[in-house]
């Protein structure tokens, strides 16, 4: 590649492709170039390993200090909100989870909590739904903060960090795949409650998980990053926004609380019965990376304490409560069931729809090919992911598809500010101001 | 009872009926649909074929509105009027359905009203949750709506403004002044949905590439897609499958 340059309006351009660093430095000495004013323009991304996933930085450099920064997005663009306008409502959980991958039961529930505002048979809910769900959400919430962190240490260098925390993502996972069947992308939320009960043991399994397991993984990682000098010295005091700042920009979640603000919508405007549960808020006021770090390692114990609620309540409770709304209209009607060759239908269920009833029949051959119908309107309903707040804005015209969904996703308002934390710093503090948001580029760009 | 009735309605002065008006009215709205029972080709005995419902009303909900919901269209409406705009003007109407409060701003006034909002200490709508885009196809006249969900950290409330401009005009002035986080939001309504938004200082494409033609999330946009084969049978696109709406 050829390094070729051109005389303009402001001033001599170099395009460099690389590799041919000789080049310019011949064509500056050529064209006797002296200027005391030389900006490099350099492209991160969207292939790049520091940037979070595909998202591209457009960084304007004054030798070691970022200028600006622009941000480029839509590298991950796949049209969920207008797929689901082509699908019935209960069909769009299994789109919109797939919108921010790491916090999929957010993704999930914020939708099913509009659909079920819409119908307006919130109050219809099963109370062991709302409790499956919020142990759902708190699960959800460590592994989402697990990568989080984790990412930190690797794009800061810390190799072992990354490995430590992938290593308690994993164990929940393992747990979310015990419960939903999956891994990722569960679509385990359904509007009128949750697609299946816990299965058999995992009861167990997540007493283990909470009792032994994630608190002492939580201590080692701890104990790697909380005093290391190097962790300290590339995010002490770096990636500054303060709570105007926060304000301004539409930043929530561990940012707005990492500045000093304890807004929690679990606290503030709870949903799911957050209310009765007990846990707190952390806070720091240092509106530094390294404060958005601590926010987010306190918030998995405070989601081990709402867990362990959870499982006492779950374990008071009886198998046989519902998990699913008990209007025949809108609840899914199919049960789930373990068989030899794995989960599928449930015999029972089919047994009853093929020899018992021709009304059970037609139900659901309604509910599932056709849908329940929702009364026009729109609604807006906001949770509290690991993020901020994820909120989605749904409006029915009175029909079987949702006539728009959308998804307020905290990523994508988050990493706006990016631009703010980084101009004037160090081009090494791009990195650990990206970190320190945690975009999620599937959230970002749907 | 054959040709004097009219000619005595002519003389006489009768004060307005406010039914006949309402009615007048009701006929001068658009049509949106004709017929029953979405037969167009076959003989209808009916007589139904030839029905023609025209557009509803639009709602508005009347006061009390109930919650905190009166607080601020109070506080508003006190704030607009010192500041020489009229409530009336600035918001054309209230709507509380799902205890959600929305306020449909004349866009002329929504910098304005937004202002407001964020200033007035009664208020405090600190942080404004982006934009969402919404093409109402039917809606003539207001097809594309800007819905904008604002939260009051200081006194725990949430309130949505909703904006419409015609599709000939899509024009609908920039809150980024007030929100400065609604700039990327305001991008990707102008991207999926082509609304304009007037002072915005930099309104590209956000999620599309740059060169893409048109604007996805419009309902006169087509999905696309093509026909999957699976097991001998051929699934057609979503867009092409039997929908029940």
């Amino acid at each position: 590649m050829t390094a070729n340059t051109d005389a303009g309006a402001e001033g001599r351009v170099y395009n460099v492709g690389g590799q041919d660093w000789d080049e310019i430095v011949r064509a500056a000495q050529q064209a006797g170039d002296r200027s005391d004013h030389e900006h490099l323009i350099v492209n991160m991304g969207p292939q790049h390993p520091s940037t979070h996933g595909v998202l591209r930085l457009i960084l304007t450099l004054d030798g070691e200090t970022v200028t600006e920064l622009r941000p480029v997005i839509g590298y991950l663009h796949t049209g969920i909100e207008k797929s689901m306008e082509f699908r019935t409502w209960t069909q769009g959980v299994t789109f919109c989870t797939r919108a921010d991958y790491l916090s999929p039961i957010f993704n999930e529930t914020a939708y099913c909590l509009a659909v079920e505002k819409l119908l307006g048979i919130e109050a219809e809910i099963p109370e062991r739904a709302s409790i499956l769900r919020v142990l759902l959400m708190e699960l959800n919430r460590i592994a989402s903060h697990m990568t989080a962190i984790g990412t930190f240490g690797l794009e800061l260098g810390a190799t072992t960090v990354f490995l430590y925390a992938v290593r308690e993502r994993e164990n929940v996972l393992d747990l979310l795949e015990l419960i939903t069947g999956l891994r990722m992308n569960h679509a385990y939320v359904r509007p009128g409650g949750v697609s299946q009960d816990l299965p058999a043991g995992a009861l167990d399994k997540l007493r283990e998980f909470i009792g032994a397991v994630m608190p002492t993984q939580r201590r080692e990682l701890r104990s790697l990053l909380d005093g290391a000098p190097l962790f300290l010295a590339r995010t002490k005091d770096v990636a500054f926004l303060d709570l105007a700042g926060c304000m301004s920009l539409g930043v929530t979640g561990p940012l707005l609380r990492g500045t000093g603000l304890p807004w929690d919508l679990r606290k503030s405007q709870p949903y799911c019965g957050y209310e009765t549960y007990e846990f707190d808020v952390p806070t720091q006021d240092t509106c530094d990376a390294y404060g958005r770090y601590l926010v987010r390692i306190d918030e998995v114990d405070e989601s081990l304490k709402i867990i362990e609620q959870c499982l006492d309540r779950l374990a008071a409770g009886s198998a046989d409560d519902p998990v699913m709304i008990q209007d025949k209209k809108i609840g899914w009607p199919a049960r789930l069931a373990l068989g030899p060759d794995g989960l599928g239908n449930s015999p029972d269920h089919i047994a009853h729809i093929m020899g018992q009833s021709m009304e059970a029949l037609i139900h659901h051959f309604k509910l599932v090919t056709e849908g329940f119908r929702v009364p026009p309107g729109q609604v807006y309903v906001a949770v509290e992911s690991p993020r901020g707040e994820l909120g989605c804005h749904a409006v029915s015209d009175g029909g079987t598809r949702p006539y728009r969904a959308h998804f307020r996703d905290p990523s994508f308002t988050n990493l706006q500010a990016v631009s703010a934390m980084a101009e004037g710093g160090l081009v090494a503090d791009v990195i650990a101001a990206v970190a320190s948001i945690d975009p999620v580029l599937g959230g970002v760009d749907r | 009872m054959s040709g004097d009735g009219p000619v005595s309605d002519e003389n006489q002065e009768q004060p307005p009926d406010e039914a006949a008006l309402a009615g007048q009215q009701r006929l001068s709205e658009q049509v949106v649909r004709t017929g029953m029972f979405g037969t167009e080709t076959s003989g209808d005995t009916s007589g139904y074929g030839g029905l023609q419902v025209r557009r509803a009303p639009l709602p508005s909900t009347p006061r009390p509105y109930g919650s905190y919901f009166d607080e601020i269209t109070d506080a508003l409406a006190a704030r607009l009027t010192e500041d020489g705009t009229g409530f009336g003007d600035a918001v054309e109407r209230v709507i509380v359905d799902r205890g959600e409060l929305t306020l449909h701003v004349r866009r002329e006034y929504l910098v304005a009203v937004a202002r407001t909002l964020r200033d007035e200490p009664t208020l405090a709508f600190e942080l404004c949750g982006g934009v969402s885009g919404v093409h109402y196809l039917n809606d003539i006249g207001r097809e594309l709506h800007a819905v904008y969900h604002l939260v009051s950290i200081t006194h725990n409330r949430r309130l949505r403004l909703e904006v419409s401009a015609p599709d000939a005009d899509p024009h609908i002035p920039s809150v980024v002044d007030v929100y400065p986080g609604c700039n990327w939001h305001e991008r990707e309504t102008w991207d999926f949905f082509g609304i304009i938004f007037d002072g915005h200082p930099g309104l590209t494409r956000i999620e599309m590439p740059d060169d893409w033609k048109g604007h996805p999330q419009r309902k006169d946009y087509p999905l696309g897609g093509i026909p999957v084969e699976y097991r001998g049978a051929t699934v057609p696109p979503p867009d092409e499958r039997r929908s029940y709406t």
